[in-house]
């Protein structure tokens, strides 16, 4: 412990990254540049994500961390592991007993509460980047909120797919202002962007940092005759039998079996204590 | 009745260098204004400052605008130029790769100013862009197809559907012929001219094809070295050229 500060980074980063993070929630949905750290990790392993989490851990904090909604992952392994050695703080799987969260493309299943934090692992936080690469421009389609263009990427969608076939990473209208890229969710995720924790997300590469408050309305963009739809697998969980949870889809053989379970792995562990059981629970419970 | 267009004394200077200099004229609805000149006489430098592209040095741009009336669209904040820039201009580039989306269908590419001004019907956007490509003598077929896999001439084309759908007033072309070969220019000036009438428009055109203004233009500037050396009806000054740099531009035409 005595080798770091307390969560790896110095007291003035830390100042710094906070001042961002409320000028974040002051101007919800808007990107706050920041000066990003190197950090001991490759960018995309969530570099963003970890340096709000120790900007905004506290030695009594429990801390939970999920990679497309499962514990066990190797970045969500490694990362908790990295907090545990440089701020000694309690880590936990279960969703209820964190305070705060930091979640690669996922949104735990469980309602979160208004004490919590979920810290978000961004990519590229500017939605409009695909459709126009200049910074200049963008930024500028932000301040004067000229939002055409994200419509013209749904409108492609649909005359492509015949629906909106964005799965993730689905635009977001956040406080009727600022359109937002929620990081890769996956679309069934966004009506629970409106919840009752704090949300940051942090993009270290791209270095920018925003935040959405807690009751924030956030809209998922559409057209009147094509309307937003959360999707998921039509599909029970096969271990938990959620009927109403994200599903994964795991191939089991080479004879086109296959699986559906929750990718959020605390949820489908705690409905199977508590004695739900899905189509394959029996051979796999052990 | 209110000219749709003053131009007072625009300027713009690149350092010491005069990029245009004291240009005036109004512009009123319905007419077709031509500007000519050779390669560097300052035409699509005082095109851009008065499209808002550039920012000139001196000179008021106005604009009868269709809720408040004239104002001058140099000093109007930079939200308000912009919305003008998808609603009531337009404006046809050169390249017609430098004004579409390539990477987008021609009907998002229709679209888009839909879309920028509200539209959240897809449906309705899909049928203006049917109407539009029609109209523009593209075949509906290649609704979803990409202005990559489209000839010059019908992105050119595609371009001028992109820019019109939302009506405007105004049209600022650049060269809209410049690379075609002359049958493609010939139906491109058609179905320009159609347009024009039937909607219409004014425009602003900058060429230095005296074939294209004698086409389209009601009346015509004449530019060198930044500054308009003779103006007036485009017949008559093509016809009855007073300036010698006029005459020497018209006696250029090569006749076949």
């Amino acid at each position: 412990m005595s080798e770091y500060n307390f969560a790896y980074l110095d007291e003035q980063t830390k100042r710094m990254i906070r001042r961002a993070i409320l000028k974040g929630l002051a101007v919800p949905g808007y990107q706050v540049p920041f000066a990003s750290r190197e950090m001991p990790m490759p960018y995309g392993w969530g570099t963003g994500g970890v340096q709000v989490s120790a900007a905004t851990l506290t030695p009594d904090d429990t801390l939970k961390v999920i990679d497309q909604g499962a514990d066990d992952t190797t970045n969500a392994v490694s990362i908790r592991k990295f907090f545990e050695k440089t701020a000694g703080v309690e880590t936990t799987e279960e969703t209820e007993k964190a305070t705060i969260i930091q979640t690669r493309h996922r949104i735990p299943e469980a309602a979160l509460r208004e004490d919590q934090i979920l810290v978000y692992q961004v990519p590229i936080p500017e939605p409009l980047r695909f459709l126009e690469p200049r910074e200049t421009e963008t930024r500028k389609m932000h301040s004067l909120e000229e939002y055409g263009l994200m419509h013209v990427k749904l409108y492609e969608d649909i005359s492509q797919h015949g629906a909106i076939s964005t799965s993730y990473a689905y635009p977001v209208k956040v406080s009727e202002r600022y359109v937002m890229d929620p990081s890769p969710i996956p679309k069934f995720d966004n009506p629970k962007l409106e919840m009752d924790a704090i949300q940051l997300f942090g993009a270290g590469r791209e270095q920018r940092i925003y935040a959405v408050p807690p009751h924030t309305k956030a809209v998922s963009l559409d057209f009147e005759d094509y309307p937003f739809e959360a999707t998921k697998a039509d599909h029970p969980c096969d271990l938990c039998g959620a009927e109403n949870s994200y599903l994964d889809e795991v191939i089991t053989d080479d004879a086109g079996n296959r699986m559906f379970v929750c990718s959020d792995t605390d949820y489908c562990r705690s409905r199977r204590e508590a004695g739900h059981a899905g189509r394959l629970a029996k051979e796999d419970a052990a | 009745m209110t000219p749709l267009l003053q131009v007072k004394g625009i300027e713009k200077r690149y350092g010491t260098r005069i990029g245009c200099a004291e240009v005036s004229f109004d512009l009123y609805p319905g007419e077709v204004m031509g500007i000519v000149g050779e390669s560097g006489s300052g035409k699509s430098t005082l095109l851009n400052c008065l499209a808002g592209h550039l920012e000139p040095d001196a000179g008021q741009v106005v604009f009868d605008t269709k809720t408040d009336g004239p104002m001058d669209t140099v000093t109007m904040s930079e939200p308000e130029r912009r919305m003008l820039g998808r609603t009531d201009w337009a404006f046809v580039h050169q390249h017609a790769r430098d004004g579409l989306r390539m990477s987008v269908s021609a009907g998002g590419n229709i679209g888009e100013r839909l879309m920028a001004v509200g539209e959240r019907h897809y449906g309705n956007i899909r049928t203006k862009a049917i109407d539009w490509l029609g109209r523009v003598e593209i075949d509906e077929t290649r609704l979803d197809d990409r202005p990559t896999s489209f000839s010059g001439g019908m992105q050119q084309r595609l371009q001028i559907a992109r820019n019109l759908v939302t009506g405007p007033r105004l049209v600022f072309m650049d060269e809209p012929t410049g690379g075609l070969d002359v049958s493609v220019q010939a139906r491109l000036l058609d179905l320009l001219r159609g347009l024009v009438r039937e909607m219409g428009l004014s425009a602003i055109i900058v060429t230095h094809d005296l074939a294209v203004v004698r086409l389209l233009a009601d009346r015509l500037m004449v530019m060198k070295d930044g500054h308009v050396v003779e103006a007036g009806l485009t017949d008559q000054v093509l016809d009855d050229p007073q300036h010698a740099y006029t005459q020497l531009l018209v006696s250029s035409v090569l006749q076949v």
